[in-house]
């Protein structure tokens, strides 16, 4: 089985407010995939679902074969907690707004979580996150606390802290947006690197051109539903959907 | 009477007034957490029985709670008043000080922003040791002003125990103002007071001091 994640028939409500609706979707091993939309299009609300901080209402969600949730008669009916737990370890998420723990050292906040829920050794977790800091340019800063490091650096650690799980697939829920600009090109660099190594990656993004050159395949969503998907160079150099042109028209008017 | 007969006489009553101070902070703030806790259970019974009780102890006298928590037996049961006065007067400052505890608790644990448990979760830690790592050393951080307010509170608050005759520091400062007809007690009392919170103002400095590593 290659595929990593899928997404079947996804339905989410706020109360009154259809939020997604029979939303299907599947990542590939190795496949890097950007969502873009504009505000208010679900894409965040997807990701929350993916990665079980929502719990969708209709729908599956499968990771490697195995249900986090199984649409039966038209509700997701998902795993139980033991099981929930256990595919927690197989995805990382990256914040907008980081949620670093900013009583902890930058070196603590990326071993604890695989000393303590993953139980493993701590010197080779240390080893490890020595290792991942030094990737990420940040190896001086092993000893700092959050509100001593910039924005950049701050997402820069939270990166390093998801990937000290190892997980399978990595979500970033717009990794810039919180960014001054300046700031947000060592972030880009960073998952293109990432990319390279051929991690697999869903990126929530409004940075067009990243996700033009970084991803496999782009998602347009507008109102719950994907509108158009693709081939990136063709969906955001040549979209065909009315929705998607004027998206588009109005980001590159900015 | 001299001073110095006043002071030593008044001095007898130190290991009782330290006795309610200690024993109060060692049972409120416990239990002020748990109080918190049911405070804010998704459960609407438990947490309204939890708002009642809050505002109770915190709506009426400290004064009223100590003659209550003590004579109350007597006059609702007939059961014969406890001689040793130390155990109501620790109930009654408990239950009324874990009420004040509770609520700052609550401040501080609401006060702590979704991401943070969003972040615990998506990363394996079950919700347990989310709270103990991740949240309660940030609630620690940030109410520290509010329960120093609290224990400078407390340390005043003792005198009351003079309500159920319990032979603390001002309870034995009044019985000498009465018989020698002196305000000298009073001002040894002031004097008393001031230094001990000077000393709790000085621990409790040094608690923020240390947490004041992150922001």
């Amino acid at each position: 089985m290659s595929k990593l994640l899928e997404i079947n028939h996804c339905r989410k409500r706020f109360d009154a407010t259809r939020v997604l609706e029979d939303l299907s979707l599947s990542v590939e091993k190795g496949q890097v995939l950007s969502i873009i939309g504009p505000s208010g299009s679900g894409k965040t609300t997807l990701l929350r679902c993916a990665t079980l901080l929502e719990t969708m209402d209709g729908g599956d969600l499968i990771y490697l074969g195995n249900y986090a949730a199984r649409d039966e008669g038209g509700t997701s009916v998902y795993a139980p907690p033991a099981e929930l737990q256990r595919i927690r370890g197989m995805f990382g998420l990256v914040f907008q707004n980081f949620n670093l723990f900013p009583h902890y050292s930058v070196l603590k906040n990326v071993t604890e979580p695989p000393i303590l829920v993953q139980h493993r050794n701590p010197a080779e977790v240390r080893d490890q996150a020595m290792a991942l800091l030094e990737q990420m340019g940040l190896a001086d800063k092993a000893d700092a606390y959050p509100y001593q490091l910039s924005g950049g650096q701050q997402q820069r650690v939270s990166i390093a802290r998801a990937l000290a799980l190892n997980p399978k697939i990595l979500f970033f829920d717009e990794p810039t947006s919180a960014l001054d600009p300046e700031l947000t090109g060592e972030i880009l660099r960073v998952i293109r690197k990432l990319a390279e190594e051929k991690m697999t990656m869903v990126i929530v993004t409004h940075e067009m051109m990243f996700a033009r050159d970084v991803s496999d395949w782009v998602v347009f969503m507008n109102e719950g539903v994907i509108v158009e998907q693709g081939d990136p160079r063709e969906v955001i150099d040549h979209p065909t959907q009315e929705r998607t042109i004027q998206f588009l028209r109005r980001l590159q008017e900015k | 009477m001299t001073i110095l007969t006043m002071i030593a006489k008044m001095s007898e009553g130190l290991g009782r007034t330290c006795a309610i101070f200690f024993l109060t902070l060692l049972f409120s703030l416990p239990l002020g957490m748990l109080v918190a806790l049911l405070r804010m259970s998704k459960n609407r019974a438990v947490s309204t029985v939890t708002k009642v009780y809050i505002s109770v102890l915190r709506g009426t006298p400290l004064m009223l709670q100590l003659l209550a928590v003590t004579y109350g037996p007597f006059y609702l049961f007939g059961l014969g008043v406890a001689r040793e006065k130390l155990v109501p007067v620790i109930i009654a400052f408990a239950l009324n000080y874990a009420a004040y505890f509770a609520e700052i608790y609550r401040g501080g644990i609401e006060s702590i922003g979704r991401g943070q448990y969003e972040a615990a979760e998506v990363l394996g830690y079950s919700r347990y040791q989310c709270f103990l790592r991740i949240i309660l050393p940030q609630v620690v951080k940030r109410i520290l002003p509010s329960v120093t307010n609290e224990v400078v509170t407390l340390v005043k608050d003792t005198s009351m125990a003079f309500t159920v005759a319990y032979q603390e520091m001002f309870t034995i400062g009044k019985q000498i103002a009465n018989s020698q007809t002196s305000f000298m007690p009073f001002v040894i009392a002031g004097v008393f007071y001031f230094l001990f919170n000077a000393a709790v103002a000085f621990v409790m400095g040094a608690f923020e001091k240390r947490l004041s590593y992150y922001r």
